[in-house]
């Protein structure tokens, strides 16, 4: 039993107060429409708390503050609720919550949402539920324990009497929101743990969800902007004379963030911008480039690290190692590239602005909105639609500000849109990193000794110089620290390595890149000790049974150790829970063709992440997160000349494509643990999974991504 | 600006544009069928895939010009009520995470099962190869198609 916070409690008044204000069912809908379900909208509905609300015909919605961006949040955290609530699932359907502190943080990342939620909707559905309950016993006169409840259902089966929760919901209203909850013991889920086909999977086939892109306002402009192509640079003056010339272009003006273009549809947008003159001032920023970028990283690599963390004594035990080795590793610059390019749709008004953005953090865009304005957070509302990706490119609120200053300019509603290499150009990049280790076996071949020093970049850093504490990023060695691998000297090291590249959040985040190094490292370091890489970390993971759990699962699924067909290597992998809680271990399965490039086979999977929601969804999490990692790791790259990004679209940055596409096959590990983060965790391992994989079909170990044979 | 009579989706429709604007934007932004999606506006990525007369289109880089007096079909109009094999099977098999490349991805497989009605996986990777997905739900789309065909998704 828990106490409900008091948070609930008022959250019950309000929303009950303004319940059937601002209805949106699965996406947003045009003012007319919306304003033909209010008219609809059953007089009293049942809202016992800001997640749910159950209307007479039994139609259950649940409010999802989180943002949609194919991990199915609109489907897992709905499920949710509708498990204590006891709901007939066929009756559940989701709304897009609107920006508002009530529902706390609304920001989507670090694979949180169905941790995030697990407790608070759980206890939302139980509580609804116990009300239900009191309403029918109410009404037939019997104690509330008496009473049961299945699919939507209240029975009383003493008396042979059933109310459906419709029936009931307007009585429910008037009962008293319980102080305390009873939670389901995990063995009677029946909705949780069950596959359960996305909600928003049928308007994603017809063309009717509405992604930010897709959103159409009464007297609309479209724009899109120009920013500079030299990071830190600005305009130092440009003609617009060409671009106005173009029919249907209305405007060309100079903002904040660049140079605006606002025409009568996208594409005249579009073709202003390439009848724009601009000069640059480029500033120094021109000055860098792949070449002295991967200097300076050489050259903080040689300086000494701050400790993130240390156990035993790791230089005496290098010193004293049967077999030593080291290697450096290194990882690119990756773009996010989302397959709908950044946009947003603004509405300024006199002081107030409305927005709709596909956007991963509805109140950040709320606060960027209110500063570019000057007016209070309160004036701002958010419209959060569905996201075309978000993979961390949309924690940032860049695309909100353009839309803002475009709407601000036109005096119009305005819904602004980069091009493809727009968004290419001036994204936030997975930051270039390179990282030294070094480990040694003692005699009997056991590893005693492992070191890891980071050498990258830090957002923190990026966003205010200076502002590390001690000069250690913790989000830098995520991945490193903490191993599942119990070596008893261990040390991990960070060197600060500053870039002028913008960089962020990308899937996944340090760990695509620490676990690269490490679990690639963790290889040679088998090999130096003469062992199996599957036995290895076996005996390693003796005290870090989740590891050690889908290590054995996945080797079994894919029959390590057993013959393969001619021409076909193995590789093994594993991850560490690190911001995301859950474990994951990949066995990749390659062969070379003739002209020596790698083809990916097969990859096995074992996932641990607890309790698993839905069994569907985390399946297709890690497709997705494979996928994702696949594509960095077989071709991704973004380089510098001049201090700008050299590729714009998809013909100079090709992507995994389905002919690419390993065979895969999941496999879930049972647990009535919590749930754990499943976004993320399927990614880090994959790259080194596929390296350890093509190592032993070429004999050369793989130190750097994208993957590449060397002749 | 010229004038350009369009049918899409079966019905006739008349729009005052320049002649050389992609039929994309005709249709996303002129006309309001904002199923068809932009992705890269160079043909490189599929997301904005149409039928003209049947033939899958990149209707990113197909004048509109181009387009008047053919047979327009976008996602809306591949059915009335997600009854296409294809939309079916793509329901059955939960295919799309974010969405956003799927109007291309199953105008084009619908145009595949056209020419082929069985198609291998061989003929899968030729005809979709071109069509980006960020999400990983090439699986998935493998999987579909082949539902589909076996339901009889040459219709």
């Amino acid at each position: 039993m828990r106490t409900l916070a008091s948070l609930t409690r008022r959250e019950f008044l309000t929303v009950t107060a303004t319940s059937g204000a601002g209805l949106i069912i699965g996406m947003y809908l045009p003012a007319a429409a919306r304003a033909d379900l209010k008219a609809a909208d059953p007089p009293s509905p049942f809202a016992p708390n800001a997640w749910l609300r159950i209307d007479p015909s039994g139609t259950v919605t649940v409010t999802v503050a989180k943002s949609e961006m194919g991990q199915g949040v609109l489907t897992s955290l709905p499920m949710i609720v509708a498990e204590e609530l006891d709901a007939d699932w066929s009756h559940m359907r989701y709304e897009q919550a609107i920006a508002d502190d009530k529902y706390g943080s609304m920001g989507t990342g670090g694979s949180r949402s169905v941790r995030g939620g697990w407790q608070t909707l759980r206890e939302a559905g139980a509580a609804a539920r116990m009300m239900l309950v009191a309403a029918a016993a109410r009404q037939w006169e019997v104690d509330s324990s008496t009473c049961t409840t299945e699919s939507g259902v209240v029975h009383h089966r003493a008396s042979g009497r059933s109310v459906s929760y419709g029936e009931i919901a307007g009585k429910a209203s008037g009962m008293t929101l319980p102080a305390k909850v009873a939670l389901k013991d995990p063995k009677d889920f029946r909705i949780i743990g069950r596959r359960t086909q996305k909600l928003d999977t049928p308007v994603k086939v017809d063309g009717s969800g509405k992604f930010g892109i897709d959103v159409r306002l009464p007297g609309m402009l479209y724009a899109t902007v120009v920013h500079p192509p030299v990071f830190g640079a600005a305009v130092k003056s440009f003609n617009p004379a060409k671009a106005k010339a173009i029919p249907g272009v209305k405007d060309v003006v100079k903002i904040e963030t660049g140079v605006a273009v606002i025409a009568r549809s996208t594409w005249e947008a579009f073709q202003g911008r390439d009848a724009l003159e601009i000069i640059w001032d480029e500033g120094d920023g021109a000055l860098a480039s792949s070449a002295t970028i991967a200097r300076s990283l050489l050259e903080a690599s040689t300086r000494p690290g701050v400790v993130a963390e240390k156990t035993g004594d790791p230089a005496a035990a290098l010193a004293s190692a049967a077999v030593k080795i080291e290697a450096a590793y290194d990882a690119p610059f990756v773009p996010h590239a989302t397959m709908e390019p950044m946009n947003c749709t603004a509405a300024v008004r006199k002081d107030s602005c409305e927005i709709w953005a596909p956007t991963q953090v509805p109140q950040g865009a709320q606060h960027e909105a209110a500063s570019v304005l000057g007016i209070p957070v309160s004036s701002v509302t958010v419209h959060t639609t569905l996201l075309g990706g978000g993979f961390g490119r949309r924690l940032q609120s860049d695309f909100v500000r353009d839309a803002v200053l475009c709407s601000k300019a036109a005096g119009a509603p305005v819904k602004m849109t980069w091009t493809r290499e727009e968004d290419m150009q001036h994204d936030f990049y997975r930051p270039v990193s390179r990282h030294i280790l070094a480990g040694g076996v003692d005699a009997s071949g056991k590893a005693i000794v492992l070191t890891h020093k980071v050498v990258a970049p830090s957002m923190g850093d990026q966003r205010q110089p200076g502002s590390l504490k001690d000069g250690l990023d913790r989000g830098a060695v995520e991945g490193a620290v903490k191993s599942v691998y119990g070596i008893p000297n261990f040390l991990v090291e960070y060197v600060l390595a500053r870039t002028p590249v913008p960089i962020g959040a990308w899937r996944s985040v340090f760990p695509s890149q620490t676990v690269f190094a490490l679990e690639c490292f963790i290889d040679e370091l088998a090999a130096a000790a003469g062992k199996d890489p599957l036995a290895f970390r076996l005996a390693l993971t003796e005290n870090t049974p989740r590891a050690h759990g889908v290590l054995e699962l996945a080797a079994e699924k894919s029959g390590w150790g057993q013959p393969v067909p001619e021409g076909v290597f193995r590789g093994i992998a594993c991850g560490p829970p690190a911001f995301f809680g859950s474990y994951v271990a990949h066995v990749a399965e390659v062969s070379l063709t003739a002209g020596k490039k790698v083809r990916l086979r097969r990859i096995v999977t074992a996932v641990d992440c607890g309790t698993a929601v839905n069994p569907e969804s985390i399946e297709a999490q890690m497709e997705g997160a494979i996928v994702y990692g696949l594509s960095a790791a077989m071709k991704e790259e973004i380089t510098i000349e001049r201090g700008r990004v050299v590729q714009g679209n998809f013909d100079d940055y090709p992507l995994l494509t389905i002919d690419e596409m390993p065979k895969v096959e999941i496999h879930i590990v049972k647990s009535t643990e919590p749930p754990d983060g499943i976004g993320e965790p399927g990614l880090p391992p994959i790259a080194p999974a596929v390296a350890n994989a093509v190592s032993a079909a070429t004999g050369k170990r793989i130190r750097s991504l994208p993957i590449r044979i060397q002749a | 600006m010229s004038s350009f009579s369009l049918t899409v989706n079966g019905k006739p429709s008349t729009v005052d544009v320049s002649p050389d604007m992609p039929l994309l934007w005709v249709l996303r932004d002129t006309l309001g069928l904002t199923g068809t999606k932009f992705g890269c506006g160079h043909a490189l990525c599929g997301a904005c895939t149409v039928h003209l007369d049947g033939e899958a289109t990149r209707s990113c880089v197909t004048p509109v010009s181009e387009a008047a007096g053919k047979k327009i079909t976008t996602i809306e109009g591949l059915s009335a009520d997600r009854s296409h094999p294809l939309q079916k099977a793509w329901i059955a098999v939960d295919v799309p995470q974010c969405g956003y490349c799927q109007s291309g991805q199953i105008m084009t497989a619908a145009a595949l099962l056209k020419e082929k009605p069985s198609p291998t996986d061989e003929d899968i990777d030729a005809a979709m190869s071109g069509i980006l997905c960020r999400c990983g739900t090439y699986q998935r789309i493998r999987r579909a198609i082949h539902l589909a065909a076996q339901a009889g998704g040459s219709r």
